[in-house]
């Protein structure tokens, strides 16, 4: 383990992107104590102050603290995606081995009636679901978790094809190994590597996919300081205050960047030989 | 390359396109406990309430409502739309023929910037290029759509007038005009494209090129530029066939958004107004028709693939 994160720092890539990853979970965990205003704190005076040394990142059209709206609002954002993403690698990741461990016809009816669930887009699932659940953050998660769960389903099984085959499952097996055992005991605990780099990923589409559901109305509800949301108020004054739009843009894109950095970084570190 | 392998693709292609209307119908009409009330929402008298759910079957069992809506939609009746009492099928294919002029023109533009400059960085692999189109890359993959979109718009619509912000224009109408208002719809799809397309065929010529018959080739001292067009280029290219029908499927989320930003009145927008009106049929019929969409691309892609690589023997 200690190993491993030794050699992800020394790559670029995975250094940059713990250190990202490190000031995000900073302003999750701190964002609301270390804040220079109150995210809701309205100043009339100061409507679209520019930045500068009052409002580094400048004010919004109530004149709240774009700021300490950001570090409050990495708290309803981040986390949420990275619990969408991880109930949703989850379930996948359980189909997937479930499917391999049965193998034969019983696999090939799981796998085909997987890759058909995922002929409908995310975004698509994602709003089709919530508009059955109702609006807001908590079925959002929901949404996104179940649109994720067939495209991990499809990369954990093609992973446990390979252990399935393996000696100590075949073993297992004949031991007299219930299925429960085998599929968690035996096989999940060696696909865990391809399923964590690909959750890792995941989680950079989780954050967009969580933004763009608050964007358009149905995810996170105002005055929450959502990311997605700020945007989505933002556009309207784009001409006053540009800041307005580009800082919260920002904040997704180095979240988003992030993970993506560390999950090519943990590839490229648990597979040393490939160089690419 | 069999005749039966095309008769099992197809027949998983109409596999595909009958699981996904189970889902769209379960999740818009089965799921919520009482469908008339959601859509009618809070102010619904009983009358009106009990009227709808005779017309939409609640009382029946699943199965039966489902059996009765698929029997319609399989004869081209998507139903009444709630909102403007209008049949929802042709409204739905005219705005689908919006989206798909997007679309095309979307692929167009990313193939023609994303191979020659995936080609490039696989060339000077490690080079300056080679980070400079990663970092695009990476930066292309981390905004979401609305991001971009939203910071096109604010870029070349508003602070430098070169552009139209909103709207849509027939191309029968107004060719010029109509080039002119897809234009940042269009470079907001294919910014994320790009990305994709790109970091694949980088990888692939960079395969292809330590690949035995390109070193074959180069020890049979022909021209670089022979080795790269003739035999590196046309291997390298094929894979890039799947990955722009696999992003058909994002192509068809991200539109939800875009058409949304810049007010073009294709499928996705009226998907998203559907949504927000809960006007039922055209749910149903907007999500069954994108999937659909795309499970047909992918099918044609997967025999396209076939078709150009013969070493590919399925079966």
């Amino acid at each position: 383990m200690t190993e491993l994160f030794i050699r992800l720092m020394r790559r670029p890539q995975g250094f940059i992107g713990v250190l990202l990853l490190a000031l995000i979970a900073a302003a999750c965990l701190f964002g609301s104590a270390l804040a220079p205003y109150a995210p809701e704190k309205i100043d009339f005076l100061g409507r679209f102050r520019a930045p500068g040394w009052q409002n580094w990142l400048g004010a919004d059209q109530f004149g709240r603290d774009i700021l300490s709206r950001l570090m409050v609002g990495a708290r309803s954002t981040v986390p949420l995606a990275f619990i969408a993403t991880f109930v949703g690698s989850a379930a996948g990741a359980i189909i997937g081995v479930g499917s391999a461990y049965l193998g034969g016809r019983t696999d090939e009816a799981i796998m085909r009636t997987n890759d058909a669930v995922m002929a409908i887009p995310g975004l698509l699932m994602a709003l089709l679901l919530v508009s059955t659940l109702g609006n807001g953050a908590g079925n959002a998660v929901i949404a996104i978790a179940v649109a994720f769960a067939p495209g991990m389903a499809r990369v954990t099984r093609s992973a446990a094809l390979n252990v399935r085959n393996q000696d100590y499952v075949k073993a297992a097996i004949a031991r007299g190994e219930g299925a429960h055992w085998i599929i968690f005991r035996e096989m999940l605990p060696n696909v865990m590597a391809p399923i964590v780099i690909e959750s890792t990923i995941r989680v950079s589409f989780a954050v967009m996919l969580f933004a763009t559901l608050s964007f358009l109305g149905v995810g996170a509800q105002p005055p929450a300081s959502e990311w997605g949301l700020m945007v989505a108020d933002a556009r309207q004054y784009m001409h006053q205050a540009p800041w307005g739009l580009i800082a919260p843009s920002a904040a997704i894109a180095l979240t988003a960047i992030a993970f993506n950095l560390v999950g090519d970084g943990l590839r490229d570190a648990l597979n040393p030989k490939d160089e690419r | 390359m069999t005749p039966a392998w095309f008769a099992r693709r197809l027949m998983l292609m109409v596999y595909t396109v009958i699981v996904v209307s189970m889902l769209v119908f379960t999740i818009t009409q089965i799921l919520p406990a009482d469908a008339a009330q959601s859509l009618l929402g809070e102010n619904a008298t009983p009358e009106m309430l009990a009227a709808l759910r005779a017309k939409l079957g609640l009382g029946d069992p699943a199965w039966l409502q489902y059996a009765h809506w698929a029997r319609h939609v399989f004869t081209g009746d998507f139903g009444i739309s709630m909102r403007t009492s209008l049949p929802v099928g042709p409204e739905m294919l005219t705005a689908l023929s919006r989206s798909l002029l997007l679309a095309v023109s979307a692929i167009l533009v990313t193939l023609a910037v994303a191979v020659p400059l995936g080609v490039l960085a696989a060339l000077r692999q490690g080079k300056l290029t080679d980070t400079g189109v990663s970092l695009i890359a990476y930066l292309g993959v981390s905004l979401p759509e609305f991001v971009t979109a939203t910071l096109l718009a604010l870029l070349l619509a508003d602070t430098l007038h070169w552009l139209p912000a909103t709207g849509y224009v027939s191309p029968l109408e107004d060719f010029g005009d109509s080039i002119r208002h897809l234009a940042l719809p269009v470079l907001t799809v294919s910014v994320i494209l790009v990305a994709h397309v790109m970091r694949m065929m980088r990888s692939e010529t960079l395969d292809v090129l330590k690949s035995d018959y390109i070193r074959a080739a180069r020890l049979r001292g022909l021209p670089e530029r022979t080795v790269l067009f003739r035999h590196a280029l046309r291997n390298a290219l094929l894979p890039v066939v799947t990955i722009i029908a696999l992003d058909v499927g994002y192509l068809l989320g991200g539109i939800i958004v875009i058409e949304e930003i810049f007010a073009i009145p294709g499928i996705g927008r009226a998907l998203m107004v559907a949504i927000t009106t809960r006007d039922l049929p055209s749910i149903q019929a907007g999500a069954l028709i994108m999937a659909a969409t795309y499970a047909v691309t992918n099918t044609f892609a997967d025999m396209a693939y076939a078709f150009l690589d013969r070493r590919i023997r399925y079966d």
